[in-house]
């Protein structure tokens, strides 16, 4: 993809198998930018089916082969694939590698003021590690055997005795490889080459965000590689890690040796999915403060909280696993255990979230592009965050567990929270990469309509959830009780058809400002931070033509007594 | 590892070493979420066997982890002669640490061979299951400590080291203790308890 976008001055060693951090955060922001289309595009058909059950799927429909698909009609085996590639492509391929691939590896070195990773050769690597997964698992679609159909949680047995797993499992072994290289390399690099004068105390928060961010890929990402191994044995060796004792499927006994514990998978996923649901959401938080202090033109409300807020979240993402497994027969005292982390966890969000709504307070804000994504962050994700808290307590989780509450639920969190603020930061650190801003009012055209269908894909959910529609299921109206809600889901499709439409205006302005867009001066947003003290873009492998000194902390807006309204980091009065 | 930012960093430790540490940390979650899957299970399901200890073959296993734990001392003896300027004796030692590791995985060869025909197979069991998981593990992360190690003394052979120049030698050591302390918790959680 990359070789495509830079083919007149493409040569290997500069745009292919570079070690510079810029080139290589580019190289994910494409990937992922490209992955992230590819598993929209499979909910899409799941919506066609959704709406309308039965029916074959226009155009499309004629395309896929008869084993998927036989006259346009979307079979159950195909239904189930889309929707466990939907949610590995987008969590692993698409929001990971955007958020921290992408924006890490680019801002993380600048805004410290770093010539490079500590470490450029694995960078190196960790991209093209994370590349061949990726392909490996797009591929799954058309090896024998067909992709993954266990859901993006690969519960047990099922996904044991499934086809197709195992690409999967590969897959994965690749990517939290990948992740794990990039994790050691953010983390020392935090560590290790910060310019001087930048104390911990003066880090952007963007920075604080990555760094803590690394931290949970590195403890987390080995288990969830433990308990791949250990299905990747029970599908291949036929042991019984997961296999429990006189299972029978379709109908037979199963002639393992059994003696596993299914519930067991469980645990190892979800003490890394928890954490890595922060994964998704750290990032994003960090690129919201960039943002809001530089649109407020004020510096962030409770700096030092939201720094420790973060570090606190990485500490309590560990404790928290097993809210996802209040359906599976979880002891109660258990029970009360993860109810209570979880309450708890909530507070150092809230109070992330609160602190960035202080912000506002008697701001004179500049109404930018990125400003609006950041501005729709704060509420959105809110009622992520807040919906989240029925889920947490036991009687309330119950009803809604495996409903499209919790569907909804997350999609709040992770697409209209987390995937929003990464858009504002496209629109806000494009000017940096390339040299030329994004169209502004092609930007508030896609901000509009991709935000209010969001909602309308989004909130639908919850009432539906109440209402009691499963979730998972091939054909909704197959339920009685589903049928009074089913016009919401048409309603849904329609709106997820026409976010996909308006996503045109921004894959054309990103490309077409990369060549034609205005030229961007060094510091266009008048921001504070590291990264806009360096040329635009910045110089290959070194940055900076000199390596900054930093004398103040990272939002220094409208100082009183300065003539300016900000005051950059690196300024020495 | 890129060392050639060793003396300005932040922390005024050198890239690799942290890297290596931190490298470490997630290698600990990793063994970490093994171990923890066997414990759960041994303790927890109700059809879990534990092979009688003659079939474990004890002794051989106790040699084993003696062999290690040397190798262990003889890493140790090679970063010590080399930051002493002896090149001579990080060869020696090198040698000795790569001699060792060769023995370790030669008896773990001979004593899965035993086993298996003895009967404690990867599907016979859920102890099979888990002793050759992890031990195989293991034996990996020491297949790789060869590895790093030979590239060391090829290096070494060749005059790169010397008493101001031999990061890497530290940054294996650190690696190669690490593989010797996953042992040690094998070796009784699969032998003597």
């Amino acid at each position: 993809m990359t070789a495509a976008v830079h083919r007149e001055e493409s040569f290997i060693g500069k745009w292919i198998f570079s070690r510079d951090h810029k080139v290589i955060g580019l190289q994910y922001m494409f990937t992922s930018l490209v992955f992230l289309l590819i598993g929209f595009s499979l909910i899409l058909l799941i919506r066609w089916q959704l709406a309308y059950p039965g029916r074959p799927i226009p155009f499309i429909g004629d395309l896929l082969p008869d084993s998927l698909a036989p006259g346009g009609i979307m079979m159950p085996d195909f239904y189930n694939s889309l929707g466990a590639m939907h949610g590995t492509i987008m969590i692993f391929l698409g929001i990971v590698p955007l958020g921290v691939g992408a924006f890490g590896n680019y801002f993380l070195p600048l805004q410290i003021g770093a010539k490079d990773m500590a470490f450029p050769t694995l960078n190196m690597s960790s991209y093209w590690v994370y590349f061949v997964g990726g392909v490996l698992m797009l591929s799954s679609f058309v090896l024998p055997g067909g992709a993954a159909r266990a859901g993006w949680t690969s519960y047990v047995p099922l996904s044991v005795i499934s086809s197709g797993q195992t690409t999967w499992l590969l897959a994965m072994t690749f990517l939290i490889t990948s992740s794990l290289l990039g994790a050691i390399n953010f983390i020392v690099t935090t560590l290790n080459l910060r310019a001087p004068g930048l104390t911990w105390s003066r880090l952007p928060l963007f920075v604080w965000a990555q760094f803590v961010t690394g931290l949970i890929l590195l403890f987390a990402f080995p288990v969830l590689q433990a308990g791949a191994v250990l299905q990747l044995l029970d599908r291949v060796a036929q042991t019984s890690f997961y296999m429990p004792q006189g299972l029978i499927i379709s109908g037979e006994l199963s002639q393992r040796g059994g003696g596993g514990n299914a519930l067991l998978w469980q645990h190892l996923f979800w003490f890394l999915a928890h954490p890595e649901v922060y994964v998704l959401l750290l990032p994003p938080m960090g690129i919201v403060a960039e943002i809001l202090a530089n649109g407020t033109r004020k510096p962030i409300f409770g700096y030092k909280e939201v720094a420790g807020s973060f570090c606190f979240i990485a500490v309590l993402s560990f404790m928290v696993w097993a809210h996802h497994m209040f359906v599976s027969g979880l002891k109660t005292s258990l029970s009360y255990l993860f109810m209570t982390t979880t309450m708890t966890i909530s507070i150092p969000s809230i109070a992330i979230l609160t602190c960035y709504l202080l912000s506002l307070r008697n701001a004179s804000i500049r109404y930018t592009v990125p400003m609006l994504f950041t501005l729709a962050f704060l509420p959105m994700f809110g009622i992520g965050g807040l919906t989240g808290l029925p889920l947490g307590f036991t009687p309330t989780d119950v009803y809604l567990h495996d409903t499209y509450y919790v569907i909804g639920h997350f999609h709040y969190v992770v697409v209209t929270g987390t995937l929003i603020a990464l858009f504002g930061g496209i629109y806000y650190w494009f000017p940096k990469m390339f040299g030329r801003s994004m169209n502004m009012f092609w930007g508030k055209v896609h901000f509009w309509g991709t935000i209010v269908l969001m909602n309308l894909i989004f909130f639908p959910m919850f009432i539906q959830g109440l209402a009691g529609v499963q979730r998972r299921l091939y054909d909704p109206t197959v339920q009685l009780h589903n049928l009074t809600v089913q016009p919401t889901n048409v309603l849904m499709s329609y709106a997820s058809w026409g976010l996909l439409l308006f996503q045109v205006p921004f894959i054309v302005n990103f490309f077409w400002s990369i060549f034609k867009g205005a030229r961007s001066e060094e510091n266009p947003w008048q921001a504070t931070t590291l990264e806009w003290a360096c040329p635009s873009p910045p110089l290959p492998h070194v940055n900076f033509e000199k390596v900054p000194t930093v004398h103040r902390g990272p939002y220094e807006y409208s100082v009183p007594g300065r003539e300016a309204d900000f005051w950059p980091q690196n300024e020495e009065n | 590892m890129n060392d050639t930012r060793v003396l300005d960093t932040s922390t005024g430790i050198p890239n690799g070493k942290l890297g290596m540490w931190v490298f470490l940390a997630s290698e600990v979650m990793l063994f970490g979420g093994f171990i923890s899957s066997y414990v759960i299970l041994r303790t927890g399901s109700p059809y879990f066997s534990i092979p009688p200890r003659e079939m474990l073959g004890v002794p051989l296993a106790t040699l084993n982890t003696f062999v290690l734990i040397t190798s262990s001392v003889t890493m140790v003896l090679a970063l010590d002669a080399v930051q002493k300027g002896s090149v001579k004796g990080l060869v020696r030692y090198l040698s000795a640490t790569l001699f060792l590791a060769f023995c370790f995985l030669g008896i773990k060869a001979y004593e899965y061979h035993h086993k298996w025909l003895e009967g404690i197979t990867l599907t016979s069991g859920l102890f099979g299951s888990f002793y050759y998981t992890l031990t195989a593990l293991h034996a990996l992360h020491v297949i790789g400590g060869i590895v790093f190690i030979s590239y060391l003394l090829a290096m070494a052979l060749k005059g790169r080291y010397d008493s101001r120049e031999h990061a890497r030698v530290e940054y294996a050591g650190l690696y190669w203790h690490f593989v010797d302390l996953v042992w040690v918790v094998l070796f009784p959680i699969f032998y003597l308890l």
